[in-house]
């Protein structure tokens, strides 16, 4: 009995020891960052370490805003080698960075995320815009009088007299979900944005709290709100935060409904109720062109090109994001970026396609594959 | 008290005795339903993991006769190692497979089927012919792993009945399997990869030794941490503090901790051990100090239990013939409550091994394949690897999340009885 505290302090030593001996340096690349793009990442990464000596990067899953966060912390084995992102970076993240002496990174577009509106191919296509969009689903819209009502609409034709007269009735993923993010950035903000009195809120920035108030009140906004947002974030709050709260807050009123995260399970809703609209990835459109049809937005059909090229709306690109200064002194950091921009990995006929990626355009894939191998830093 | 008076009395008592013996039996019953029901509860969660999780125990394979030419590997007759590592597996197993089926022509048939083989499957050709490069040259019969959505039907999960649009594995692949499995070219195995690989994207390459490498260094981290520490400020509270407001804070405060959420330790870790000690993320090392923290209130509550509960006269008797405090605590106390201790601490113990919020924070949430060598090396741990399984899209991922609880409770009973073991061990000497 009287060895117990020996063993414990052998063990604390032994804990301690190992501890000392890591810090120096790491031998796997750390990967961070968006949750849309993580499935791509680990398969990328399951290949290179598999086929290659080095071994398998570590993936987690933060989000890209606490990936970049992580990411810009600054240069050594204790911050990640690689975030990926399902946004550009913004300008104040590029700054960070650069702040931190995290000055060369390489941006690496993978390739692009769609989002379709679709119903059962037993109805007719519908042809949207994205402010149709935005006044079939935004919990509050501009009223005649510019203040803010509840969304009044219950059929697609109050809205405009070419959309049939059914009842609105939209299935789509839950809050927590990355699809809804970008759908409500992509579709709701984009179509929001087509009111004047919204853009005119986002092009406000922070030191124009005059005109922000302003715009609230005309609006019918109650101060209360910008008092909140600035007490939140310590600081003036951007016309852009104010338009986000807005044109982002679905409707609850039952017009939209939270289907789970299971896009199949949605699929099979609409081939049940043709009046309903659902709303996924593509990848499910692709796989169930037999029940669904995507609908027309803005003019634009979903289609793997139309998405690809960037023609369709409602789509994001893909990135990843490369700190030059680690490569070479973690191994293996370049080779992972040459073979997730591979002909094998990104190309049409490759292996992240089938996991439902948008590749990018075959000139586009050569540039990006060019990038990777002469590591061009991005300037902001 | 007259005799009429005491008559009375003791008819009223009879008639509420019998009201009084009802009142218990309903009660007893009570107490019955109550334990059925949990125990019922407990068969309906247990009987769906295990039902659910079984499957994943097998793997089933499928034998190809694999045409291992140089020229369709892409090497030379006298290939270096590094050539075979590198060689054309995937197109040597996608050239059999078209001999075997010669009259699949279409992309999209050929297509389907090279999913019934799994994606790893080159890979375990190229570990064989690494091992044994005499391969090189012939044709072999060679059992390869099938794909996850090919393994549900040979395994019974997914029939023929189901509409094709509702199931993964399409009609033809269903007749090329039928067709396999009357040649005798399907087979059932132990599925031992679920034991000896990291985690992978293809269900059926997934495994948990990363997560039990990863919670076993956890542990061995919070045991080392937590068990000295919570055994001598139990000891030094129990025995050499004096009782005064500070202690009785210390105390309060000690009871508060042990009920704090665990998400609450994470971010502590996250703030103090990672960003101001700057230890490295994902590592059992961060994970083990953050899980310590937890379980400390329970071991030095429950140690200062078992220390109270060491009768008085072995302090006398020690003090009596000249013992210092010391060594009263030392050679007498803490042999008499260590099995009251060991007990405590293996239940903390076991109550870290399946905690997975505050290990969020600090980024042991990851996709890692390679199993980690040391308390610093990116890991997983058991919960983490089960609550990343249960998110994923893939089919086959179900039944590895269930496996994975199956494993998870199996080390938790083992914990428990453990406990139990060492109580009756001790207690009876």
């Amino acid at each position: 009995m009287k060895n117990y505290p020996v063993c414990a302090l052998a063990l604390a030593a032994l804990v301690g020891g190992s501890a000392m001996a890591q810090a120096a340096g790491r031998d796997t690349i750390s990967i961070v960052g968006s949750s849309t793009v993580y499935p791509f990442a680990t398969v990328v990464a399951e290949r290179f370490g598999r086929s290659t000596g080095f071994k398998t990067p570590k993936i987690e899953s933060t989000g890209s805003g606490g990936g970049l966060k992580l990411f810009c912390k600054g240069v050594g084995a204790n911050t990640p080698d690689i975030t990926n992102s399902s946004r550009r970076i913004k300008q104040s993240e590029y700054d960070d960075c650069q702040a931190n002496g995290v000055t060369d990174i390489v941006e690496v577009l993978i390739g692009y995320d769609g989002i379709a509106l679709a119903n059962s191919v037993q109805a007719p296509t519908f042809k949207l815009s994205l402010k149709d969009v935005y006044l079939a689903l935004a919990k509050d819209i501009p009223g005649p009088d510019g203040k803010l009502i509840a969304n009044p609409y219950q059929t697609w034709n109050e809205i405009d007299p070419v959309l049939p007269a059914t009842k609105i009735e939209v299935l789509g993923p839950p809050p927590t979900s990355g699809t809804r993010d970008a759908f409500a950035e992509l579709a709701m903000g984009g179509g929001a944005a087509q009111i004047p009195a919204l853009k005119a809120l986002r092009g406000l920035s922070a030191d124009q709290a005059v005109e922000i108030k302003a715009a609230m009140a005309a609006l019918g906004l109650p101060a209360g709100v910008y008092q909140a947002l600035l007490e939140k974030d310590g600081k003036a709050p951007k016309g852009e935060q104010l338009f986000d709260t807005i044109a982002y807050a679905v409707r609850e009123d039952g017009a939209y409904i939270e289907a789970g995260e299971n896009d199949n399970l949605i699929v099979q809703k609409l081939a049940a109720n043709p009046n309903a609209v659902g709303i996924f990835g593509y990848s499910f459109l692709e796989e169930n062109g037999d029940k669904v049809h995507g609908s027309i937005i803005d003019g634009v059909v979903p289609t793997f090109d139309s998405i690809s090229s960037g023609d369709y709306p409602v789509s994001r690109p893909l990135y990843f994001y490369i700190k030059a200064a680690h490569v070479g002194k973690i191994p293996g950091i370049q080779e992972y970026a040459v073979e997730f921009t591979s002909q094998k990995a990104m190309g049409e006929d490759g292996y992240l396609p089938d996991k439902g990626l948008i590749p990018l355009a075959e000139e586009d894939l050569m540039q990006v594959e060019a990038n990777v191998k002469s590591l061009v830093p991005l300037n902001m | 008290m007259s005799k009429q008076s005491s008559s009375r009395a003791s008819a009223a008592i009879r008639a509420s005795l019998k009201k009084r013996y009802a009142r218990e039996r309903r009660f007893q019953w009570y107490g019955r339903l109550a334990v059925l029901i949990g125990f019922v509860f407990l068969f309906i969660l247990l009987a769906d993991i295990v039902s659910k999780g079984t499957p994943a125990f097998t793997q089933h394979y499928i034998r190809v006769s694999v045409e291992l030419e140089p020229d369709v590997l892409g090497i030379e007759r006298d290939a270096t190692r590094d050539q075979i590592f590198n060689a054309n597996y995937l197109g040597a197993i996608r050239a059999s497979l078209r001999a075997m089926f010669p009259d699949v022509t279409g992309r999209k048939e050929k297509q389907q089927l090279y999913r019934l083989l799994s994606i790893g499957a080159e890979y375990n050709l190229r570990d064989m012919v690494l091992k044994n490069p005499g391969l090189i040259g012939h044709t072999s019969e060679i059992w390869l792993r099938a794909h996850a959505e090919a393994g549900s039907y040979l395994k019974g999960q997914v029939t023929a009945d189901l509409p094709e649009s509702d199931r993964k594995v399409k009609d033809m692949q269903v007749a090329w399997l039928d067709q396999l499995r009357a040649q005798g070219r399907t087979e059932s195995r132990f599925n031992t990869t679920f034991f000896t690989q990291g985690d992978s994207r293809e269900p059926e390459m997934a495994g948990i030794r990363v997560a039990l490498y990863g919670s076993f260094f956890t542990l061995l981290v919070t045991f080392a941490i937590a068990f000295p520490i919570g055994v001598s400020a139990a000891v030094y509270l129990e025995e050499f503090a004096p009782r005064n407001r500070l202690t009785d804070l210390i105390e309060i405060n000690i009871n508060n901790l042990a009920a704090v959420p665990s998400i609450v330790f994470g971010l502590l870790g996250l703030a103090v051990f990672i960003n101001f000690f700057e230890l490295p993320r994902s590592a059992p090392l961060v994970g083990g100090i953050v899980l310590s923290l937890m379980t400390l209130p329970t071991i030095i509550i429950t140690s200062r239990a078992a220390i109270q509960a060491v009768s008085p006269s072995i302090r006398q008797a020690a003090l009596g013939v000249g013992a210092s405090r010391l060594q009263t605590v030392t050679h007498h106390v803490l042999p008499v409550a260590m099995p009251g201790i060991l007990t405590g601490s293996i239940i903390g113990m076991a109550q870290a091994l399946g905690e997975s919020a505050p290990l969020l924070m600090i980024g042991m949430v990851a996709f890692i394949m390679d199993a980690p060598a040391g308390v610093t090396d990116p890991s997983t741990v058991l919960p983490v690897q089960i609550f990343l399984w249960a998110d994923s899209p893939e089919r086959g991922f179900t039944e590895k999340t269930s496996a994975a609880i199956m494993v998870l409770m199996g080390f938790l009973i083992l914990m428990n009885g453990l406990a139990v073991y060492l109580r009756r061990h001790f207690e009876k000497k």
